[in-house]
């Protein structure tokens, strides 16, 4: 091992995890893109029920360790990566897993809102229509309307189901994009950025509505927004160069930065 | 704005509006340039095809010789001897051998099909007066047409005498030149090539042999010289007289689309032609389009990018750029050759046309599947989907449009391929209209080669003709392919 990664700063402890289970354990990760290191010795543990949120300058590997999370970046010939993510102690990358269910247990919500071509009604019904969730048709239809309440969409869309999904405003696709993701009952979501497409009034219903998931589910968001993850989250982790610099409390962390780093950052020297 | 274009600049924005007039001019000239070609092109093969599609009958009140047709098998009738009886009874006086033989030959040798269709329809006609038109036969269409030569006819002068001396007729009037075209009494005479001196020769027998007063009758004239047409003097005047009779009828020329090929012009049509275009296409459509988006979707979505996809990308490229006729080749050595299928059918016909589109089909396919974003493959990867059901589910109805594209163009260019058919037999003098997949058959391109080599002039509209035909199922297939893009275009 190089020398280099073993100076990474230790995360620390943050207190809120005394109060919650650990969801996702992440153990000595490694990813490379070919022959670009691009996540150096990462070991991260993160709550449930609680808003996580990753930060950092771009191609720091914040949204490649949220790919990996999910086993996204399989879909990529050239990553591979190295050392385990557990989800609820149990490795994702083992050989028995199926990815196909790990997907359906980890919902994720892209940068770019990226509806079905389809209507919303079957936005929001594919997921638990491939896994056979609904018994019924009555049934289904109870799924996408509880999955678009909770989205907050539902007073919006309720009476243009049939209307095709890619017709809805920037806010509305992104909300009916976390709408499809809840209708699988993930435990876990990942957001990549959910809001850099979105104008002021969508970003904050959007962040309204995860202040509102982080009841149920275990978020974990990246954002290029410090004012973003300073609003929504409870902890924060800050990646710079493809390094966990620092992972704690969101309140320290932007009032009392433990590395110079994550100072120089938060306070807009770099980024 | 004065402060602005003040501003020196070295001519450089000058030039620059100056390049680009002149880029939009070449565009305009090269566009006008195509407009005028493509123009000039299709005026020309549409004026050409015009002749092939009427066709002139004789109608003629035909009696139904109960002694030539048995009521218990009309069927077996000799129908073309009663057309024939009755075509010559339109010129009691022409006699001579050599004569009827040429009156004869005016009619088509299917000339009675219509005839024969009606009595078998209905056998009470038999013994009865039926008014039918009858098939002419190319030459003779092509002359009433007025394709072989120009006629004109002209009012003689003065009074005309006609005299006999009991085996030769003698004329005596104005203009009379020789080689004139005389027509008077019911009678047509050819002055002889020594002048009116010399007996004329009787082309049409006249009801006397009387004076004729002035402005009772004709002089023809025709613009080409006898031996440079194929309808001769006498049977042109014949036809003449029988046109004016009023017994000549332009009708559209149903054979033309309802008949196999033929030797004899008036009976050559493309249906079967067409229905052996059909038949290969659809072998085409069915074997190469599964085949083509199933290898287009494998090597896009699923294949793993190493050496040997790559080598099999580089040659599924190569093989869109080989040469039609080496597929031909291909196609008899494996299909013929080796699986001993037969020759001449439109199963192989399609098979190798397959092949042949294979190569832009998946290029096309690959080329819809690369367009869909990736984000549609990510939210359905992230909703749990399984790559296949990503694939099947939100990537092919998104590139369906562009594959139907890609496919209906590649059909389109392989409906006027001739060259591979030519080489598994599909070029065949084919007179059966096929009936299934195994029957011989050729196609339109082919029955448009074989039609362009042939001599007889009638012929060459209907080369023409089929190749408007040709060029309307291609307008057809490329607005269905319109059709369809639009209806599974969808909007994201």
């Amino acid at each position: 091992m190089d020398m280099a990664f073993q100076s990474v700063v230790t995360p620390q402890s943050p207190r809120i995890m005394a109060e919650r289970p650990v969801r996702i354990d992440a153990k000595d990760v490694n990813i490379y893109y070919g022959e670009k290191h691009a996540i150096k010795n990462l070991t991260i543990a993160i709550p449930d029920r609680a808003v996580s949120a990753f930060i950092g300058p771009s191609g720091c590997g914040k949204s490649t360790f949220l790919r990996a999370i999910n086993r996204m970046n399989d879909t990529i010939p050239s990553c591979r990566m190295t050392g385990d993510i557990l989800l609820d102690g149990d490795s994702i990358y083992d050989a028995s897993l199926d990815v196909v269910q790990l997907r359906a247990r980890i919902g994720m919500v892209f940068q770019k809102p990226n509806p079905f071509p389809k209507s919303i009604y079957e936005n929001v019904a594919y997921g638990p229509r491939i896994h056979g969730t609904a018994g019924s048709k009555a049934e289904l239809d109870g799924i996408v309307e509880k999955s678009l309440r909770r989205a907050a969409l539902w007073d919006e869309v309720k009476d243009r189901l049939d209307q095709t999904g890619t017709g809805l405003s920037g806010g509305q696709q992104q909300r009916l994009c976390i709408a499809r993701a809840i209708a699988v009952n993930p435990e876990v979501i990942l957001m990549d950025e959910p809001c850099s497409a979105l104008d002021p009034i969508a970003t904050a219903k959007v962040e309204e509505l995860i202040d509102e998931l982080k009841k149920n589910y275990c978020i974990v968001i990246v954002t290029h927004s410090m004012q973003q993850a300073a609003r929504v989250s409870q902890l924060t982790a800050f990646f710079h160069l493809g390094t966990l610099v620092e992972f704690g409390d969101t309140d320290e962390m932007f009032t009392a930065p433990q590395d110079k780093r994550t100072q120089d950052y938060i306070t807009g020297r770099f980024g | 704005m004065t402060e602005l274009s003040k501003k020196s600049d070295g001519g450089l924005i000058a030039r620059r509006y100056a390049s680009e007039k002149r880029f939009r001019m070449y565009g305009v000239f090269a566009l006008s340039l195509t407009t005028v070609f493509l123009a000039v092109l299709l005026a020309d093969i549409v004026w050409r095809s015009l002749p092939a599609f009427t066709q002139y009958h004789a109608v003629l009140n035909v009696m139904v010789d109960p002694s030539k047709v048995e009521a218990s098998n009309p069927a077996a009738g000799d129908f073309e001897g009663i057309v024939k009886d009755a075509w010559r009874g339109q010129f009691p006086s022409v006699q001579s051998r050599a004569d009827r033989r040429l009156l004869t030959s005016l009619l088509s040798n299917a000339a009675g099909g219509e005839l024969r269709r009606r009595v078998i329809a209905d056998p009470s006609l038999i013994g009865k007066d039926v008014t039918v038109p009858l098939l002419l036969s190319d030459d003779a269409d092509l002359f009433l047409k007025g394709l072989s030569t120009g006629v004109e006819r002209s009012d003689g002068k003065g009074p005309l005498q006609i005299r006999s001396d009991g085996e030769n007729f003698f004329l005596s009037g104005q203009g009379l030149n020789p080689g004139q075209i005389v027509l008077a009494d019911g009678g047509a005479f050819k002055i002889a090539p020594e002048g009116d001196a010399s007996p004329a020769e009787v082309i049409v027998a006249p009801g006397s042999t009387a004076e004729v007063g002035e402005g009772k009758w004709q002089l023809l004239t025709f613009d080409a010289a006898q031996d440079t047409r194929k309808i001769g003097d006498r049977e042109a005047v014949w036809l003449e007289m029988l046109r004016e009779k009023g017994i000549m009828k332009r009708e559209i020329a149903w054979n033309f689309f309802l008949n196999g090929d033929s030797r004899e012009a008036e009976q050559a049509g493309i249906l079967g032609s067409i229905l052996g275009s059909l038949m290969v296409v659809f072998v085409t459509v069915a074997v190469s389009l599964p085949i083509g988006v199933a290898a287009a979707i494998y090597l896009e979505e699923f294949a793993p990018k190493n050496r040997l996809t790559e080598i099999i990308e580089v040659n599924i490229n190569n093989l869109a750029a080989v040469p039609s006729i080496i597929f031909g080749l291909l196609g008899l050595a494996v299909f013929l050759g080796f699986f001993g299928m037969p020759r001449s059918v439109p199963l192989v016909g399609g098979l190798v046309i397959a092949l042949m589109s294979l190569p832009t089909i998946i290029i096309a396919s690959r080329a819809a599947v690369r367009a869909v974003p990736p984000s549609i493959r990510e939210a359905a990867l992230g909703v749990g989907a399984s790559k296949q059901q990503a694939v099947f589910h939100h990537v092919l109805p998104l590139a369906m449009p562009g594959i139907m594209t890609g496919t209906i163009l590649a059909v389109a260019s392989a409906i006027g391929e001739t060259a591979p058919l030519l080489l598994i037999g599909m070029v065949a003098f084919i007179v059966d209209i096929p009936t299934g997949f195994l029957d011989t058959a050729t196609v339109l391109p082919v029955q448009i080669y074989l039609w362009s080599d042939l001599p007889e002039k009638a012929f060459e509209a209907r080369t023409a003709a089929a190749i408007v035909v040709l060029l309307l199922i291609m307008l057809i297939l490329n607005a269905f392919a319109i059709y369809l893009r639009k209806k599974f275009e969808r909007r994201w």
